[in-house]
């Protein structure tokens, strides 16, 4: 039978000290155990990007780490980016610019985002394009969640 | 009755999405999100021949498995349905091949993937692990996967009993085409692949069943929760009022879950059995492999044109490869377009037959389009082509055929009425935004310097707004089932509504939109409206969301309940106010008496007295405030465009990148033009993906070989511009509100745009004529192989891959014209 692993892993600021099948996925793990569907799983395979979480501060797709690879981090999720009932800019942004409509790749997009502006605050339109390669979205044609960004790092969106 | 829009302007508005909240936060509730106690999992054992016979099956070491609680095959669930799922299309005389297709395969399997068994144990991951326990030993047999080679004497038959791969065979036409094509002038003749590919939502399918005393309830991420539950009462053999089907927020459809899949089947007869609740969610291979495919057509088109540029002629023989089975739209799926088969033009001779073909694939079916996009495609690809062959500058050719615009109501030789249009007002505004004289100026300085820039059009029309009901039901075109919509508008004691709709969104924005219309009608601002939608249990029967049809049939029902309860306000209003009912005015968000602006009443005084009544209140009006209508439009609308598309090719390695995108579109007057923006982005997208990058393959053997994102490439944010978009309205005279559908028409313009771009950057390079996807590797043939022989038109087709949509690759030019 399978076998378990101890995993000692911050979410959103909680501490959570869970025994976890050792080849629980981090997606699974936040999904399953805590209860923090934010995160989606849009691929299997490490292309779409709708299960981007941030571990330590930085953007991974958390259908590719096991639970167990976090032992000890901090992650955070699309659930925790709202600090005192206040929007974070970017979701400010994807809401005030029509940056989602069925919303599945949204908390991907967001969190990819959140950790590119972390990198770049002023990003150019292409660096924003190629900043969110790794996130697929079907419905928006990518137009507004650029805007969205852009809104978000305090740029001048057009029209 | 003509109470417009009220009072307040919300129409037209781009207010921020209502739905948007809860999905920014991760709040959302998606069918894979949902957790009930108890719930076991679900996994299906799959085959991995593409034609077999099963011989045997083994599941005892899966059942052995610690975790797993049953293993079930077609046998063991013999008595769980009572007949297979199929199409919905039985066209009046004409005959049909329905395999019929079952939850779990029975003895054969006709294509990679097919059900065969199923596993339910305590976890996914104890499912998914015995799932490859379940031993099935396959006889394989032939495949057949090229449409065009299915229907060859000798070809492996997917179905023995039908002794043929056809399928059917369906028409329609008017005027005298090959007398038309005998005296013309110039005759161009192509053959025009459209390829197969996926709709590829980011959510993948997900099923959930629960069994409550003798009832069930399915959550699905479906387009189509009534429509599911229509069929599958069937299927199961139970009353609809014993089965709830909901939608939960739905990520995504395209068309892929316009559908009633086995698997829902499946996990309602494993919840019934099992009395526990069941879940099922879809991997994304799965997707790739089971959820059904569209377009795959191979287009034999012909148009015909005097030397002076008018087009006097159409003609067309499509082949379409539906694959192994039907779903509920499989065979109709390519001749749904044909209402728009004369295009923008006024063409007086038109012939369109289509050819059913079955292969060992999986079906095909509506993704985003859904027939137009195919049809808009050997339209548009072919008014260039025919351009060429005149040397005439494809804008003037459209010029010299475009219906004019006061020839609406405009009747086609087909016998279909075009309700509005103004094709010209929309590629003039198209030509404000693109100077053609600067562009190609622009065009041969880069040219000089190896820089090959190429534009391309595409004047699309195209039609939705089904209904209408008896022009496609069971007595029209043959499709079992009718197109209208509903709509209930509840108004509470303090004046806030909940509108229920029988439409059931994934991404488009109904609630928005919706609680627009509706706001205006009553007098109260959206904010204070609730759109409910996608559950059986809640609000009257529907007809759900595919084919653009939301805002013009069920936008336009949404209306008409919201005028029926301002009716009735004004009516309570103008008792109490002493006054005539037709006295009583809605403005401003007030019901007051015309002329005596102090006289007047707010919706939540009225909704008030309506719920508690006072004694003014005369007794033949009866209490509450709530009201229901059932819209069957009589015509269907037709929604049109003029878009352009500017391509860079790099000759070198052959990549094609879009550096410009220009649509200017007429879905009649905006309900929030955001949404009409996001839909326009979006659908183009979906048909630059096509055009460019997307292609479901199977290989000889009938294996699929795009089996993840890995290898099927959907278009990122990298691949695409900013859009500039621009609108005109021409209301359609068919619904009170005007509007048209948009959710399609980007995809329907966008593959022709890019095909011609592409084409157009290549000249100079002797390419005349290429067929999607234009792929790297694609385009260098193209530019390798340069011009192909031409005889007095009839251009040798230059397609370097496959006869089939989605078949094997070939190193072989493909055939010529038949």
């Amino acid at each position: 039978m399978s076998k378990t692993a101890h995993v000692d892993i911050t979410v959103n600021g909680e501490r959570h000290s869970r025994d976890v099948e050792a080849r629980t996925l981090l997606v699974g793990f936040l999904r399953e155990h805590l209860g923090l569907t934010g995160a989606h799983v849009g691929c299997d395979t490490t292309n779409c990007g709708a299960c981007i979480v941030h571990v330590d501060g930085e953007s991974v797709k958390s259908c590719t780490l096991l639970a167990a690879q976090c032992d000890g981090a901090e992650v955070t999720t699309v659930e925790g980016l709202a600090r005192n009932g206040e929007l974070h800019p970017l979701q400010q942004g994807f809401w005030d610019h029509h940056g989602l409509q069925c919303g599945y790749c949204t908390p991907g997009m967001i969190m990819a985002a959140a950790d590119l502006l972390q990198r770049n605050p002023d990003p150019s339109e292409d660096e924003i394009r190629e900043g969110l390669e790794g996130n697929l979205c079907r419905c928006t044609g990518y137009h507004n969640i650029v805007k969205a960004v852009q809104a978000a790092a305090g740029q001048e969106v057009r029209a | 009755m003509s109470t417009g829009n009220g009072s307040n302007g919300w129409v037209g508005q781009a207010i921020r999405r209502k739905e948007d909240p809860p999905l920014i936060k991760g709040q959302g509730e998606y069918t894979d999100d949902m957790y009930l106690p108890g719930m076991l999992h679900a996994a299906i054992v799959r085959s991995p021949e593409a034609s077999a016979t099963i011989t045997n099956i083994d599941k005892s070491e899966a059942e052995a498995h610690p975790g797993v609680v049953a293993v079930f095959t077609s046998e063991d669930m013999a008595h769980d349905f009572l007949g297979p799922l199929g199409t919905v299309w039985a066209p009046p005389g004409v005959e049909m091949h329905d395999p019929g297709q079952w939850p779990l395969a029975k003895g054969e399997v006709k294509h990679v993937g097919q059900a065969v068994a199923v596993v339910v144990a305590h976890d996914r991951g104890t499912a998914i692990d015995a799932a490859e326990l379940v031993l099935v030993d396959y006889d394989t047999r032939p495949a057949v996967v090229d449409p065009e080679q299915a229907l060859e004497d000798g070809s492996p038959l997917v179905h023995e009993s039908f002794g043929t791969n056809r399928t059917h065979d369906w028409s329609v036409g008017g005027g005298d085409v090959d007398a038309a094509i005998a005296e013309a002038d110039v005759v161009v003749e192509r053959r025009i692949v459209n390829h197969r590919t996926s709709g590829a939502p980011i959510e993948p399918r997900c099923s959930l069943a629960e069994a409550q005393g003798d009832g069930v309830t399915l959550y699905s991420s479906t387009q189509v929760p009534h429509i599911a539950r229509f069929v599958l009462s069937g299927v199961l053999g139970m009353s609809e009022d014993k089965i709830r089907v909901v939608a939960p927020d739905v990520g995504g459809g395209f068309g892929s879950k316009l559908q009633v899949y086995g698997e829902e089947a499946l996990i309602l007869g494993l919840a019934r059995r099992l009395g526990r609740p069941v879940k099922w969610t879809e991997t994304r291979s799965e997707h790739m492999a089971t959820s059904h495919h569209g377009r795959d057509q191979v287009s034999y088109v012909t148009f015909a044109a005097t030397r002076e540029g008018k087009v006097t002629a159409i003609k067309l023989h499509t082949i379409c490869d539906l694959g192994a089975y039907f779903g509920l739209l499989t065979p109709f799926t390519p001749e749904l377009g044909f209402p728009v088969g004369n295009g923008c033009y006024d063409v007086p001779n038109v012939d369109l037959r289509f050819t059913g073909v079955f292969t060992n694939k999986f079906e095909t079916d509506a993704i985003r389009g859904a027939g137009r996009p195919e049809i808009m495609h050997w339209g548009e690809v072919m008014m260039d082509q025919l351009a060429d062959e005149l040397e005439m500058d494809p804008v003037e050719l459209r010029r010299r055929n475009f219906i004019p615009a006061d020839a609406f109501p405009f009747e086609t030789p087909l016998g279909i009425v075009y309700d509005s249009g103004n094709y010209q007002g929309t590629l003039d505004m198209l030509l404000d935004h693109v100077d053609m004289d600067s562009f190609r100026r622009e065009q041969a300085g880069l040219r000089e310097q190896g820089i090959y820039r190429g534009i391309g059009l595409s004047t699309y029309v195209e039609v939705c707004g089904l209904a209408p009901s008896r022009a496609v039901g069971p007595q029209g075109v043959g499709l079992q089932a009718a197109f209208w919509e509903s709509a209930m508008v509840r108004v509470h004691p303090s004046g806030s509504a909940t509108v229920y709709t029988g439409t059931s969104p994934h991404g488009q924005g109904h609630e928005t939109g919706f609680a627009q219309i509706a706001a205006d009608r009553l007098g109260i601002d959206p904010e204070n409206v609730d759109v409910l939608h996608g559950d059986t249990d809640q609000g009257p029967f529907g007809w759900d969301t595919y084919g653009s049809r939301t805002l013009a049939v069920g936008g336009e029902s949404v209306g008409r309940a919201a005028e029926k309860v301002q009716e009735k306000a004004k009516k309570v209003c103008a008792a109490l106010l002493e006054a005539a009912p037709e006295d009583i005015e809605l403005a401003a968000g007030k019901y007051q008496v015309r002329g005596s602006p102090d006289k007047s009443m707010t919706m939540g005084e009225i909704a008030g007295a309506a719920h508690i009544p006072p004694n003014e209140l005369p007794a033949d009006i009866e209490p509450g405030l709530e009201e229901t209508s059932f819209y069957d439009p009589e015509n269907f609308v037709f929604p049109f465009g003029a878009h352009a598309c500017v391509v860079d090719v790099d000759v070198e390695t052959g990549k094609v990148d879009v550096v410009r995108w220009v649509a200017v579109d007429d879905c009649g007057p905006a309900i929030n033009p955001a949404l009409i923006d996001g839909q326009i982005h979006g659908g183009v997208t979906h048909g630059i993906g096509q055009a460019l990058y997307e292609q479901i393959v199977y290989d000889e053997e009938g294996q699929l070989v795009t089996g993840s994102f890995v290898d099927y490439a959907l278009p990122t944010a990298a691949e695409v511009p900013m859009f500039e978009t621009d609108r005109t309205e021409t209301p359609s005279p068919v619904n009170r509100l005007g509007v048209k559908g948009v959710g399609e028409a980007g995809t329907i313009a966008a593959t022709p745009a890019v095909v011609n771009a592409v084409t157009d950057a290549l000249k100079p390079l002797g390419v005349t004529f290429m067929n999607m996807p234009l792929t790297p590797m694609r385009v260098l043939e193209h530019i390798q192989g340069g011009a192909r022989p031409t005889e007095q038109g009839r251009e040798i087709d230059t397609h370097g891959q496959g006869t089939a949509g989605s078949g094997p690759a070939r190193t072989e030019e493909g055939g010529g014209l038949r």
